[in-house]
């Protein structure tokens, strides 16, 4: 029994999320291999090499995957599938896009958003926005699975001795799938939001995109990410990617910090497993108290600026 | 061209999910549902592609008992054409299954495209589009905030981790919905009216020879773990010390 782990990396570096992946791979039990899929990706793979608990990195670096597409990456896990009890990746968008399509070609249901594993075949995951805990267990001779990588501690990043094993090509190529252009929103040098130890989030009550300055020069005391509810996403006041709930990102951070959000149920589903919760709302009837360890019930506009003087 | 919409019935989304003291499930007995707000958004995307006159046809799929009706009903006052009924015993629960369905569906019907929604409010599972795009070995785009057809092409931008990613498709494709790719309209009596005359199909998923119980199995489903009851805090300052001795621990 061997565990096929799908690395994830951005600008040069291994993405943090693998690191739980690996530490849900440790938890399923047996040896687990690494595979670093991309364009020039010397430097994740070197990084790759260090981590304790893999036993190979496998790579496919290729022109193919400079941008890799779930329809080039599928064929690719499906062709290594054999050796592999399971296969897993982050639930991020790029994993939750990707696995299904494997699984659906290895004719098994893909089990997604893990967030514990019990034994090798069964696991926990969220349902009705994390309102229900399920327990699953699969009967697919290949268990595909995406991580909620927030639910699993990363192994360390170093201590490992894994050896290198490039793959060779030719890879599948599609040609009806054409990447054209991406474009990040996200404001330089701040935490990513996923794996930030302090997040610092907004709601409706910020009123506006120009107040959420606020949110930023106190996530910049805190070394915080920012994120933001659904509705203060739909009012147009932050992107998208800042969103935190069930159809946005989940996060888990040490601490998460509510300004102006009501704590709706889908919100909720996105926050609920972080380690301390504070809520400042100045609606006392506000749902977000009911699952804050700290609330303040003030108008933010007077509660920020002095946080953020105190803090400083 | 032809558009395949996929639609799962679901409780309704603002109805809070209550689990079963029995941990057998999430109560669903005597509970209002809704077509899934994912759903809603993908039939809402194809009546106006169809309204642009670049679609023809809008056809609606679904796969459950015989109450997935009620929700193809809403589809087609949403202005679909006609709709399908892929007849179960009981509510699926392998999302493996529902693919192979919707793909014996898509090669009858010869969609150029088929729209479902990212994922379903109940099970959260994120993986039948991605699954039918397999299946069909067709292109796949997934948590689209805007479609644009070109001809033989989609330009679809996707939601990704880090901002929008824009690809292009060469139809046919699978491309599923996220919440900002359109704002679903609600229906006028006179539309409800009329789809009662629509004609919806009914078809048995026994003939297909599809294996519907897929390969996992629930075990149970237990309430999320209890927080400990928190406490209000006094003043801005008060609160200040606890975020400065908690973001310390780090």
């Amino acid at each position: 029994m061997a565990n096929l782990v799908l690395g994830g990396h951005q600008d040069g570096r291994l993405s943090p999320a693998t690191l739980r992946v690996l530490a849900a791979a440790r938890a399923i039990g047996g040896e687990s291999d690494l595979l670093i899929v991309g364009n020039e990706i010397t430097p994740p793979i070197a990084e790759a090499l260090t981590l304790p608990g893999v036993r190979h990195v496998l790579s496919a670096d290729d022109e193919t995957f400079r941008h890799p597409l779930a329809e080039d990456v599928a064929p690719l896990l499906v062709s290594l599938a054999p050796g592999y009890s399971h296969i897993l990746a982050d639930a991020s968008a790029d994993g939750k896009s990707l696995l299904p399509r494997v699984a659906a070609l290895l004719d098994v249901d893909a089990v997604t958003g893990v967030s514990g594993v019990i034994d090798a075949s069964t696991f926990k995951r969220p349902v009705y926005a994390g309102n229900g805990i399920a327990v699953v267990q699969s009967q697919a001779a290949v268990k595909v699975l995406t991580v909620m990588s927030s639910a699993f501690t990363p192994v360390a990043r170093e201590g490992g001795l894994a050896s290198h094993q490039p793959l060779s090509g030719p890879f599948h190529r599609t040609e009806r799938t054409r990447w054209l252009s991406e474009r990040s929103a996200s404001p330089e040098g701040r935490p990513e939001l996923t794996t930030a130890s302090v997040v610092i989030a907004g709601g409706r009550g910020m009123k506006s995109g120009e107040n959420f300055s606020l949110l930023y020069q106190l996530a910049d005391k805190l070394g915080a990410a920012v994120g933001a509810s659904r509705a203060a996403v739909d009012a147009g006041f932050v992107a998208n990617e800042l969103q935190v709930g069930q159809t946005g990102k989940v996060v888990a951070p040490v601490l998460y910090i509510a300004v102006g959000i009501s704590g709706a149920i889908q919100h909720l589903a996105g926050m609920r497993d972080s380690g301390t919760i504070v809520a400042i709302n100045n609606d006392p009837d506000a749902p977000i108290f009911a699952v804050a360890d700290y609330a303040l019930e003030a108008d933010l506009f007077d509660a920020l600026p002095e946080l953020i003087r105190l803090l400083s | 061209m032809k558009i395949m919409v996929a639609i799962k019935r679901v409780l309704d989304p603002n109805i809070k999910a209550q689990v079963r003291p029995d941990g057998s499930g999430i109560e669903l007995s005597n509970r209002k549902m809704a077509m899934n707000p994912f759903c809603e958004i993908a039939v809402e995307e194809a009546v106006r592609l169809k309204e642009q006159g670049v679609a023809s046809e809008v056809l609606v799929v679904s796969v459950g008992d015989a109450a997935v009706q009620e929700q193809l009903r809403s589809a087609l006052a949403l202005g679909a054409d006609r709709a399908i009924h892929l007849q179960t015993p009981a509510p699926l629960s392998s999302s493996l299954a529902v693919a192979k369905l919707l793909k014996i569906i898509a090669e009858r019907e010869r969609p150029q495209l088929i729209l479902l929604g990212k994922q379903s409010i109940d099970s959260d599972n994120y993986q039948t589009g991605q699954m039918l795009a397999g299946l069909l070995d067709w292109p796949q785009a997934t948590a689209a905030s805007a479609i644009a057809l070109q001809g033989e092409e989609a330009i679809v931008t996707c939601e990704v981790d880090s901002g929008l990613r824009t690809l292009q498709l060469r139809l046919p494709a699978v491309i599923t919905s996220d919440l900002r790719l359109n704002t679903p309209r609600y229906p006028a009596l006179p539309s409800i009216m009329k789809a009662r005359q629509k004609p919806l199909e009914v078809l048995s998923a026994d003939v297909t020879g599809v294996a519907l119980a897929g390969t996992q199995r629930q075990l149970s489903v237990t309430p999320p773990a209890a927080r400990k009851p928190g406490r209000r805090v006094s003043s801005v300052a008060e609160l200040a010390g606890l975020i400065r001795s908690l973001s310390e621990e780090n």
